[in-house]
């Protein structure tokens, strides 16, 4: 297939426009997601191309951005709902958690919910306390839903057209700081990859480290740096939270036996917690050291920019938590 | 209607001039990297609003808003340096470089902070008013609302809630006719927003020039004493933001042009109270600025004693999670 190399904005942008022109039974609606030209500039152009039926500017009401965006679905459209940013979820998880990812169940069968939740993501840019939550794993928790985080601008093109694909709900988050980070990104529109498969983004056979989104790039600069030292790590980004893709961390363990869980979110009750608890439940046979965690400090976020990155995992974290390991 | 002082009005322009230095200063600090981040909303063109509503409440009342916090801050007195200071994230600022532009608070100023969710504190508004009420005080609660923040479901719950309850709200809409991008009328079922007063059975004080200081402040006044007796009020000040959404918004001078060129021309807040001051009261340039002159004094003050703030540190990042 041949390739393009741009940023992940423009590879979203990318899946939504394919999709858009493969299904007219999908449609975008979101705050200043048309005129503005999307928040994060997304959704550039669609107005333009698609006009304002499939293209929905829509007032700064989350719970029916979230709620219409479900029976709509029910309905038989698939839609592609934006929360500017997923702080702002928050105040429609009572959509997302109790009827979308409950409402195929509880009837059923009857009904399906075919839409795709989008959100960025992220902290690292002073946006405080309320602005600055990385809560994927928080609506991982729920079945019902899937939970996808792509890494890298591939990956975001490949899972958002599987995501608005599929039969089920999704929530799709979107690393703020990944946006303008630039990936090969291949030029067909039928590239679409498959729901709850995992990548290694970097073989190795003494650590494997175990990571999705932001937590990629973290890992693979901590695995170069690393492999100087003679450490070979593996890294396995995870890309879907739910369904989570255990299979393969479990193949890489039993070559490694040893592992390091890298994350962007908050450490109790993680995906970190998640995988370490079913590496010893299901690998005791094969462990050679404790499972090691990075992630956030256990901390709001704080306005000023020194102690704000002091909370955030970085590469050095990682290296160091793999040097605990080995 | 009361007359107003001369004093009084002078005070207000002092107010006003100093808002405005403040955030002019403000943004050129950003735009210099000394102030970082991504959000800083400034409040340069709804000056009359804060100033004309915060008069006509007292100290030992309550005020409230969203992110757009600065200028509220400075009217209920919170002094420039701490403000300053909190914008570079220094530890000596009102929330200790914690809280940034979005989230100043001043617990003795009864300034209860900035909040950047948008809606997200009219409940606290609702429930602070509650407070109130059940010890038995005749203290009344300011809330500010952005035109967009109209249509979450805060609002609804919130000015329903205190009707029910008879809360002591004043229940301002700074309607300055855009979210941060929407405009109102594409927002809005019903745009004319203080007509929403009627679905909650609140008292509706109606639309009021939010660029005339004297009216927002007669306004508020007569909201103020209904609500110290009887419950809420919905009063609707029309305004306009000078500078765009925030910091980010760099479009809105070629977006908004003759709207704008309008609103600074026509609709300038220290303009107005200016031309009231020298036609009415026979007050001359001179003296105008001289208070020019002064505000720019503080300002800078503010400036230097925010550069030479120290940054907090591992502790501060720790520290009031939990009380302790
Ligand atoms: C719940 C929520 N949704 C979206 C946002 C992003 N956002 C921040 S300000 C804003 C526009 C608010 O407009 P308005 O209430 O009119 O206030 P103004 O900025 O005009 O003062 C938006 C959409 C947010 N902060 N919170």
């Amino acid at each position: 297939m041949a390739e393009k190399n741009i940023p992940m904005r423009e590879a979203l942008r990318q899946a939504l426009r394919e999709e858009m022109l493969r299904d007219d039974r999908v449609y975008v609606m979101g705050e200043e997601v048309g005129q503005w030209q999307g928040t994060h500039r997304v959704t550039q152009g669609l107005l333009e191309e698609f006009g304002a039926k499939r293209v929905i500017d829509t007032p700064i009401s989350e719970m029916v951005i979230g709620g219409a965006a479900v029976g709509a679905a029910m309905a038989g459209l698939r839609p592609v709902a934006e929360f500017m940013t997923i702080n702002f979820a928050f105040l429609a998880l009572d959509a997302m958690i109790n009827h979308a990812a409950k409402i195929h169940y509880m009837f059923n069968g009857q009904f399906k919910v075919p839409l795709v939740f989008r959100a960025a993501s992220g902290w690292g840019n002073q946006a405080t306390a309320t602005h600055s939550h990385t809560p994927e794993p928080i609506f991982a928790h729920f079945p019902g839903m899937y939970v996808a985080c792509p890494a890298t601008p591939r990956d975001a093109k490949g899972m958002l057209k599987a995501s608005i694909r599929d039969e089920n709900p999704v929530l799709f988050t979107e690393s703020i700081a990944l946006y303008s980070k630039p990936g090969p990104v291949p030029d067909s529109d039928e590239f679409v990859l498959p729901i709850g498969k995992s990548e290694i983004k970097r073989e190795g056979k003494h650590v494997t480290l175990v990571t999705y989104a932001r937590g990629v790039e973290w890992s693979l600069a901590a695995a170069q740096e690393l492999s100087k030292q003679g450490v070979e790590c593996e890294v396995i980004d995870m890309r879907w939270l739910r369904p989570l893709d255990m299979e393969a961390v479990f193949e890489s363990f039993k070559k490694t036996n040893r592992c390091v869980v890298v994350e962007e979110s908050l450490p109790l009750y993680s995906f970190g917690s998640e995988i370490a608890a079913q590496i010893q439940d299901q690998m005791f046979d094969y462990m050679d050291a404790p499972v090691k965690r990075v992630s956030a400090m256990d901390v709001p976020l704080p306005y000023a920019h020194d102690i704000e990155l002091m909370a955030l995992p970085n590469t050095q974290k990682v290296i160091d938590a793999v040097r605990e390991v080995i | 209607m009361a007359e107003i002082s001369k004093n009084t009005l002078l005070d207000w322009y002092r107010q006003m001039v100093l808002i405005r230095q403040f955030e002019t200063r403000c943004d050129e600090l950003y735009r210099d990297k000394k102030i970082t981040g991504v959000y800083l909303h400034l409040y340069s063109g709804h000056e009359a609003t804060g100033i004309g509503a915060l008069a006509a409440i007292e100290k030992r009342d309550h005020v409230i808003t969203a992110y757009r916090d600065h200028g509220l801050a400075l009217i209920r007195g919170v002094d420039a340096k701490p403000l300053m200071a909190e914008m570079m994230g220094k530890r000596t600022g009102v929330s200790g470089g914690k809280g940034g532009s979005m989230h100043l608070a001043s617990r003795k100023h009864n300034f209860w902070g900035g909040y950047a969710i948008v809606g997200g504190h009219l409940p606290l508004a609702a429930g602070i008013a509650q407070a109130c009420r059940y010890n038995n005080t005749d203290e009344v609660v300011i809330c500010f609302i952005g035109d967009g923040a109209t249509n979450n479901g805060y609002f609804h719950e919130s000015l329903n809630f205190s009707q029910i309850y008879k809360l002591p709200v004043i229940w301002i809409i700074e309607n300055n006719l855009v979210g941060m991008g929407t405009r109102i009328e594409d927002a809005s079922g019903q745009p004319i927003l203080h007509r929403r007063a009627d679905a909650y059975g609140i008292k509706d004080l109606e639309r009021v020039d939010g660029q005339n200081v004297v009216e927002v402040y007669n306004r508020v006044k007569e909201g103020v004493e209904y609500a110290r007796r009887e419950g809420p009020v919905l009063i609707e000040s029309m305004t306009y933001r000078y500078k765009g959404h925030g910091v980010s918004d760099r479009s809105y001078d070629k977006r908004l042009a003759d709207e704008l060129k309008d609103w600074v021309e026509n609709k300038e807040p220290i303009t107005i109270l200016a031309n009231l001051l020298k036609t009415e009261h026979g007050v001359d340039d001179h003296q105008l600025e001289a208070i020019v002159d002064q505000q720019l004094k503080i300002v800078e003050e503010s400036v230097e004693y925010a550069l030479n703030s120290p940054d907090p540190d591992a502790d501060d990042l720790v520290r009031n999670v939990y009380v302790e």
